[in-house]
């Protein structure tokens, strides 16, 4: 039985007077890949906002290796060791790349992933590491926020629509860059538009909709027709 | 199903009631009280007219401005310079002030706009700063020092002194009714609806045609023309001016912000409770003087920071009353 | 050579105007705020220079030593437990607070210290002056002053783009909430920055003690130089900042020569005028 590394519990979450999330249950394993996918509008990115603190919620809804993390500031469950790659890559516009990058780390404990080695899994950022972090080409940009998010050396990386807005050759690169940081012990969600490819990559899926889980298991658990349907809701 | 928009709720009824009543009251108060309570009376309409129109500024249009001293001290300037210039009835001469002083609000609304967010704020008081330093300048009226309304101007209102006092309080109350009706009649007008609009979102708002910068144009300017008037009123029961008076940033926007934001900032209700509470404090803390600003100050802090609605805000979230509904309501029947 | 003595006198005073407006920049450029005590807090510097001068006979100058810490803690204080509470929501919410703390500075003052005008002495320092060229006299103390001015905008400078915490400013500033996902805690970053605000305000302070006389109501004229100041350099840029605070300082100065009467209001045409030509300042960031 692998070991639960993050998990919802019940998660009722959402902005103001809006409820997007209603009694949503993940669970993410150690060493794992977990596709979430599911119809916009379904509640995928407040999931990832509740998960790293930018949506409250209550204590024990969001659980980090069993201790309660629900509602704790974003810069504290951050300290837990949980990153994220957000949507639309938001970028720190007057910092540089290599300022971009050095940000995501100098807070955090030091571990695997340094300067050289985002370099040298993305080696079209050295070369750009001068220039301000919104002067790259979208998939370039996605590549730093992806350094960014592995400068912290975190247990857990969210991935939030990296594909969303990118060249189908970018996406290829991007996606060519998932199993070096899964090597290096990284457990991630990932929520993705595209379910054959984030089918193709993941170890575990869940289907959301409507503020809640319709379906989850193994890829191969489930046939094409099934998922579509819980993606759906037909 | 059928159903019909509201405006008017069974509490909006009775308060248009009440305030009539009062306001007969009020109309009848030079026989029913001494002169000191006149005084008295005739300075709250004139705070609770600038906090009204410092409220749709702030509360409504966003625009926190610290310098509506300007319009204040251009209008007793006006008044003055009007009457003892151009031998203008005084009370004729405020709504001409009024209108002189909308029309000195657009170049400087044009420029002041381009200040980014809160430096609005201070680009304003500069302004007012300006007016100061060259009303001090202008020696036919009195320079640094200031000047007084001239015996012959005073007579020209009314000969006797108790219809005097007697017309200028009517002015004054006639102002700040005026002032509070046209408030809401703004705020229940379509431009009240962009200003709703352009509070949630201006993105959205834009895009839906409402033009953001015509919109709190219009508001900046009709706030300064009846902040003109109302300062024509303040120096005409004053019947003396000097640039420190007029253009006092303590007297015409502290005491001011601290109406609206004891009372309830971004309500109707509110600058009249904070007016009310205001003079209570002052009339029973004065002799505190300094302790006085220095108690003001800190309790305008513990209200933003503990009910940022104010008192009023505090009320209505409690009884779920308002007196003064801008808002459309649908009934489904 | 009256005309030019003037405008070097301008020029060194522009450099204390661009201390006061450099304080209220970095506030602005980190969170949005616009702090209206700045001034008055300048103002409360100087009275502290002032007791601590009194209290241990140091050198006014020698005194930045503890006026300094002393107003970045006020300012560390002031923002968590005031500020931090209303940022986010709205404009007004701040603004406001500020605005009570000035109310609260002007007067807390006129009960300490009264309404009389102060100012601390230099020593022989003050009245020591030398001559570049004939006719043109520059005395020591403001040259030293403007010297340290032009030190303290080029080491603010230097923290916000080369140091781990000018990026954690920067990096807030352009996205409060991905920020916080740098492990960057909002509250203690927006604390620095008004606890790095006040120690340059301290640094302001001091030097206005020692230019001119003060009082509890000097404020608010601190508070609009320094401001205007900004706007005419251009946001977002210290080095614009220095030239904005020069170009106030000059425009005063050659008010000042037309007539008494005119030296304020010379800078604040000087100030409406960049608004009405250049809305971005003299000096706009390139970006």
């Amino acid at each position: 039985m692998a070991e639960v590394l993050l998990s919802t519990h019940g998660l009722k979450a959402g902005y103001g007077d809006f409820q997007a999330l209603f009694g949503m249950d993940v669970a993410l394993n150690r060493g794992e890949v977990l596709a979430l996918i599911g119809a916009n509008g379904a509640g995928k990115s407040t999931l990832l906002k509740a998960m790293t603190g930018l949506v409250r919620c209550q204590p024990d809804m969001v659980r980090f290796k069993g201790e309660p993390i629900g509602g704790q500031r974003p810069d504290r469950i951050a300290r837990h060791g949980i990153a994220m790659v957000p949507e639309g890559r938001r970028l720190f516009r007057s910092l540089t790349v290599e300022e971009n990058l050095v940000i995501g780390g100098e807070r955090a404990r030091k571990g695997a992933w340094t300067l050289e080695r985002i370099y040298a899994l993305f080696p079209i950022l050295n070369e750009r590491r001068k220039n301000p972090g919104t002067a790259l080409s979208g998939g370039q940009q996605q590549m730093v926020a992806i350094g960014r998010a592995l400068m912290a050396n975190p247990e857990v990386i969210l991935f939030d629509e990296i594909s969303l807005g990118l060249a189908p050759v970018v996406i290829k690169d991007i996606y060519a860059a998932l199993p070096a940081i899964v090597e290096s012990g990284i457990s991630a969600i990932l929520v993705e538009q595209d379910v054959s490819r984030a089918l193709a990559v993941s170890n575990r899926f869940a289907c959301v909709q409507e503020g809640k889980v319709s379906l989850a298991g193994t890829p191969s658990q489930f046939s094409r027709a099934e998922i579509t349907a819980a993606y759906f809701g037909t | 199903m059928s159903f019909r928009i509201e405006r008017f709720t069974p509490a909006s009824r009775a308060t248009a009631i009440v305030a009539l009543i009062a306001l007969a009251f009020l109309v009848a108060a030079p026989w029913l009280t001494g002169r000191a309570n006149i005084r008295l009376l005739g300075e709250m309409f004139s705070f609770l007219a600038l906090a009204s129109l410092w409220n749709l500024l702030a509360g409504y249009c966003g625009l926190v401005s610290v310098g509506q001293q300007a319009f204040v001290g251009f209008g007793g300037y006006m008044l003055f310079a009007l009457a003892i210039f151009l031998g203008f009835d005084p009370l004729l001469a405020i709504p001409v002030a009024g209108l002189l002083g909308a029309v000195l609000a657009i170049p400087v609304g044009t420029l002041l706009f381009r200040l980014q967010g809160a430096y609005f704020a201070i680009g304003s008081w500069v302004f007012a700063e300006v007016l100061r330093l060259s009303f001090a300048q202008v020696s036919s009226l009195g320079g640094g020092s200031g000047a007084s309304l001239p015996t012959s101007v005073v007579t020209g209102i009314a000969s006797n002194r108790e219809w005097r006092e007697i017309l200028i309080y009517w002015t004054g109350l006639a102002l700040a009714v005026a002032v509070l009706l046209i408030v809401i009649a703004l705020l229940r007008s379509k431009l009240g609806l962009a200003l709703t609009g352009l509070r949630d979102s201006e993105i959205a708002s834009e895009s839906l045609g409402v033009n953001s910068w015509l919109t709190k144009m219009t508001v900046y300017v009709s706030v300064a023309g009846l902040t003109t008037m109302i300062g024509s009123f303040i120096f005409l029961q004053k019947l003396r001016i000097s640039p420190d008076a007029a253009f006092s940033v303590n007297d015409w926007t502290a005491y001011v912000i601290f109406i609206a934001v004891i009372g309830g900032i971004g309500t109707i209700e509110g600058p009249i409770i904070g007016t009310i509470i205001f003079f209570l404090l002052r009339e029973t803390l004065a002799d505190l003087g300094t302790t006085y600003l220095l108690v003001l100050g800190a309790l305008a802090i513990l209200v933003m920071l503990k009910a940022p609605r104010g008192v009023w805000g505090l009320i209505s979230e409690r009884s779920r009353i308002s007196l003064v509904p801008v808002r459309r309501q649908v009934r489904f029947d | 050579m009256d005309w030019i003595n003037a405008i070097v006198q301008g020029v060194l005073l522009g450099g204390l105007y661009a201390l006061f407006a450099a304080g209220l920049s970095l506030i602005f450029g980190v969170m949005r705020l616009v702090n209206i005590a700045h001034g008055d807090l300048i103002v409360l510097a100087a009275y502290v220079a002032l007791v601590v001068v009194e209290a241990t006979g140091l050198h006014p100058l020698l005194s930045a030593i503890l006026v300094v810490p002393v107003m970045a803690a006020i300012g560390y204080g002031m923002q968590r437990f005031l500020l931090n509470p209303t940022i986010g929501k709205d404009l007004l919410s701040p603004l406001l607070v500020t605005f009570g703390i000035s109310v609260i500075l002007q007067n807390g003052l006129l009960i300490g210290f009264t309404a009389d005008s102060r100012r601390l002495s230099a020593g022989a320092l003050e009245t020591a002056s030398f001559e570049p060229v004939t006719g043109l006299t520059l005395g020591v103390l403001p040259l030293a002053m403007f010297i340290m001015s032009v030190l303290v905008i080029f080491l603010l400078d230097h923290v916000f783009f080369h140091t781990r915490l000018g990026r954690a400013f920067r990096a807030t500033s352009d996205d409060g909430e991905i920020a916080q996902l740098m492990m960057i805690d909002r509250r203690h970053i927006f604390a620095m920055a008004m606890a790095l605000s006040l120690g340059v305000v301290a640094i302001a302070g001091i030097f206005l003690a020692i230019r001119t006389n003060f009082d509890p109501s000097s404020g608010p004229t601190r508070l609009i130089f320094g401001f205007e100041a900004v706007i005419i350099g251009g946001l977002g840029n210290l080095w614009g900042t220095l030239a904005g605070g020069i170009v106030l300082g000059v425009a005063q100065a050659i008010g000042a020569q037309i007539s008494p009467g005119w030296q304020i209001l010379a800078g604040h045409i000087v100030f409406f005028l960049v608004l009405a030509v250049s809305p971005r300042g003299l000096f706009p960031k390139m970006d």
